[in-house]
């Protein structure tokens, strides 16, 4: 039986049958007027609740955002994949150059600025081309574009002032594309701390048939600057993230399959629970999670993106790791997750269900955005907006022969944001079942519950924060805001690659007031190369907020009327590089401001 | 449990829609109150289907007066540049209808040529195809640029098919807060992209020529005039 009690399953059905005549009609090209003299709609446009038609507006798509119109898929019947490790090569042909090699078909157009300070170490290759995929036994096979051709792309593991080369190919079509994809592309690693030529910038796409090399040195924010020769440890990052950012088509090519999983060890976060802070060991009990949503077409059951969705689009079917709603097992013991909102636009809130009783399994969140905390903090759930990473321990000691599902109680309807309510347990949406009845074995991870009370009152377990001393050279305001639908930042439109809007100088500090003027829209805003730590929301410390805010982040959630003061360093490179909003589809209808580090810099307080 | 055989027996099955039918006897009763799949997969190419989905064949009327077909005529293997306005309109359509001069200028004898222009009437019954011709002249559009009417049935199909609506239904009435944005495509090849009307000219219509393969797609990519 599906795991769905009777009442739903009715619920469901009354929804199928509705979204089968909605469909029928779309097919027929009844027009509007049609509609109105059947009685079917109302003089505002919408569809009255008749047979469990919904009263929502159509949206482009023919599609009401919260009725299902993907095919059935029986839930929890396949394995959760894990990510596949791309190993170094030994060396790429042609050898990289600093200069780029227009020649040789490099798209590169700046040249590496920090190639002769940390030249690489380790050489990869992944090249970006379609592939056939299966997301889920009872759905067609899908045509995807992955790094490598798989989605998620390979995983890439770095150490810390271990330096490295990525060479990525566009070997995607330059035509043909079922529907939706945009073959010029360009790769950020989110959220490196990477020189601006080798960081993705929307407008250094590369076409088919080229190829770019990305240098990532690797290092700790400050090495030339702040802390020279070292870097500042504080600034580690250790859950990162890449994926394509082709200026106005990034929603459709990230969707498509275009990204894939980073993580970062260094001395502390070693990967081997005996050493440093002894976190669960890599790989086998240090899991990364990519979540994403998508929709299916109900005739052709082939993965379906909306070309015309302005506001953001929610998917129906929710993939972990390129599945829809998989199975993990798991050993009686301690493991550390890494999730990932992956987009294209909705807002999660993870809990981790017992469903014998509707509780709930509490969590030790790590990190936020993928970069410790000073000490871990006890949770029953986590919030996690488009592109966030959030690490989390849980302990299934004792567990054995228990079923949990991760579940999503975070209400939203449509791309606008969540609607606020936190669903009942057991009412959100059970994403990914993880059943302990894998085989007992050893556990030398830390436990927080003995490690915790043991640490002298205010030491940290990890990192500490990095300071706020440096004195700020200039504070920007960034006011969001939406005009009939146009995106702006400080009332200019953007979307435009000759804008670089504004200046900052090269190892300055900054604040920045992120302001969300836009109504009833929430928008996870994304800043480029270092991570920022929160200073005050809306007047208040970030603590009051939740204390998870406090920590260093690359994305912050902003939500209705909110503003929020953020503290920035810009050290030790200089380029282009973006601001945006991480909802994919805001992205690309232009919520981004382009900005650049230079050794000028400027003072425009609202650029 | 007769649930666990069922599921594991789906996943050996694999990847075949009709694992749902091959089920034993025991398990199909509980089978048809969960709605199985399809036994088969529609198969069109994904353009035939996204025209389905979003390209009605509504006849409209041009601001000179000629009966079009939406898709046949309009939009078939074009590139598109799309926006909705009305005559009237003391907001924001003015700004953007300017803004679409200057593009139609970037872009030159090419518009009519294998780019076309569409702007359509939100207010179908105040905007006759003598009111449109009066708009277009007042701003100067050039040939290749049609301003179109039509039922106000199909119109208002139209403009959500096309995406230009509010998610918030309140907002989505009012016309004054019309949707500003521009969509462009090239049809064909399905390629889709929209950005605000009141954007720089100068960025539509790279955008716009980004969809022109092969020459425009393949242009190098760096553009910025502040390339240090």
């Amino acid at each position: 039986m599906a795991n769905i009690s009777k009442r739903n399953r009715k619920r469901e059905k009354d929804r199928e049958i509705a979204a089968k005549n909605r469909r029928e009609l779309i097919a027929e090209r009844f027009t509007r007027r049609d509609l109105l003299k059947m009685g079917l709609l109302t003089s505002a446009g919408m569809l009255i609740p008749k047979m469990g038609l919904s009263a929502r507006p159509l949206t482009s798509a023919g599609f009401v955002n919260n009725t299902p119109q993907s095919p059935p898929t029986t839930p929890f019947v396949e394995d959760m994949p894990r990510m596949q490790v791309l190993p170094p090569v030994a060396s790429l042909t042609p050898a990289p150059t600093i200069v780029p090699n227009t020649a040789a078909g490099e798209g590169r157009t700046v040249a590496h600025q920090a190639f002769a300070q940390f030249p690489p170490r380790k050489f990869y290759e992944m090249i970006q081309q379609p592939g056939q995929v299966s997301m889920h036994p009872q759905l067609p096979v899908q045509t995807i574009w992955g790094f490598n051709g798989i989605t998620p792309g390979p995983m890439i593991v770095a150490n810390y002032n271990e330096p490295i080369l990525v060479r990525q190919r566009n070997n995607l079509p330059q035509v043909g594309n079922n529907g939706f994809g945009f073959g010029s592309v360009t790769t950020h690693l989110h959220n490196g701390h990477t020189p601006p030529e080798s960081d993705g910038f929307p407008c250094f796409f590369f076409t088919p048939g080229q190829f770019y090399d990305y240098h990532y040195p690797i290092v700790y924010a400050g090495i030339n600057s702040t802390h020279p020769g070292t870097g500042d440890i504080r600034e580690a990052m250790h859950t990162l993230w890449y994926h394509d950012h082709r200026i106005e088509h990034t929603a459709e090519n990230t969707y498509k399959g275009l990204a894939g999983t980073f993580i970062q060890f260094n001395e502390f976060d070693t990967g081997n629970e005996n050493t440093g802070f002894k976190l669960p060991s890599f790989p086998d009990f240090d899991i990364y999670m990519m979540f994403n949503d998508k929709v299916f077409d109900s005739q052709t059951g082939l993965l379906a993106f909306d070309q015309f969705n302005l506001d953001g689009i929610l998917g129906d079917k929710f993939l972990v790791n390129g599945k829809v709603q998989p199975v993990l097992h798991v050993s009686p013991r301690r493991y550390r997750f890494r999730w990932l909102d992956s987009g294209p636009s909705r807002f999660y809130q993870f809990f981790i269900l017992d469903p014998t009783n509707n509780s709930n399994l509490p969590f030790w969140q790590l990190t936020t955005d993928g970069n410790f905390m000073e000490r871990p903090v006890k949770v029953n759930s986590c919030r996690i907006a488009v592109a966030q990473r959030q690490d989390v321990l849980v302990d299934f000691t004792g567990k054995q022969g228990k079923t949990y599902y991760i579940e999503n109680r975070l209400e939203q309807t449509d791309g606008r944001g969540p609607t606020g309510t936190v669903l009942p347990a057991g009412q959100g949406t059970k994403i990914l079942k993880i059943v302990v009845d894998g085989p007992v074995v050893a556990d030398t991870s830390v436990n927080f519950d003995t490690a915790l009370p043991a640490l002298p009152p205010g030491q940290p377990y990890f990192y500490q924060f990095p300071d706020t001393n440096q004195p700020v050279a200039v504070t920007r305001t960034f006011r969001f805001e939406r005009n009939n639908g146009q995106w702006a930042v400080n009332g200019k439109f953007a979307g435009d690659c000759n804008d670089i809007r504004f200046a900052v100088k090269r190892n300055n500090a900054e604040k920045w007031i992120i302001q969300n003027n836009s109504g009833g829209w929430q928008h996870p805003i994304h800043i480029h190369f270092e991570e920022f730590q929160t200073l005050s929301v809306n007047g208040q410390p970030p603590s009051a907020v939740e204390p998870i805010v406090r920590g260093r982040q690359d994305v912050f959630r902003l939500e209705h009327n909110q503003q929020a003061v953020l503290y920035f360093r810009f050290r030790d490179f200089v380029g282009k590089l973006p601001m945006h909003c991480h909802n994919v589809v805001h992205e690309d209808h232009a919520m981004m401001v382009l900005w650049q580090i230079n050794d000028v810099g400027d003072t425009n307080p609202n650029p | 449990m007769k649930s666990m055989n069922r599921r594991s027996m789906v996943a050996l099955l694999g990847a075949a829609p009709l694992a749902g039918r091959l089920l034993t006897g025991t398990a199909r009763a509980a089978s048809q109150e969960d709605d199985a799949p399809p036994t088969k997969w529609r198969v069109v190419s994904s353009r035939q289907r996204f025209r389905e989905v979003h390209f009605p064949d509504v006849v409209l009327t041009t601001h000179e007066g000629k009966k079009v077909r939406f898709y046949e005529d309009l939009m078939k293997d074009k590139i598109v540049v799309i926006n909705f306005m009305y005559a009237k309109c003391e907001g924001v359509c003015p700004g953007i209808t300017m803004n679409l001069r200057r593009v139609q200028k970037i872009l030159g004898n090419r518009v009519g040529r294998d780019i076309f222009m569409y702007s359509f009437t939100l207010k179908p019954q105040l905007d006759t195809p003598a009111k449109l011709a009066e708009y277009a002249e007042m701003h100067g559009a050039g040939p290749g640029w049609l301003f179109m009417t039509g039922k106000p049935a199909d119109m208002e199909l139209l403009r959500r098919k096309l995406g230009y609506t509010n998610p918030d239904p309140a907002l989505d009435k009012d016309v004054t807060q019309h949707i500003g944005n521009v969509r462009y495509g090239n049809e064909a090849l399905e390629w889709w992209g929209a950005c605000p009307g009141l954007a720089h000219a100068s960025a539509i219509a790279q955008s716009i020529l980004w969809l022109d393969w092969p020459k425009g797609y393949n242009r190098p990519g760096k553009e910025s005039v502040n390339e240090k």
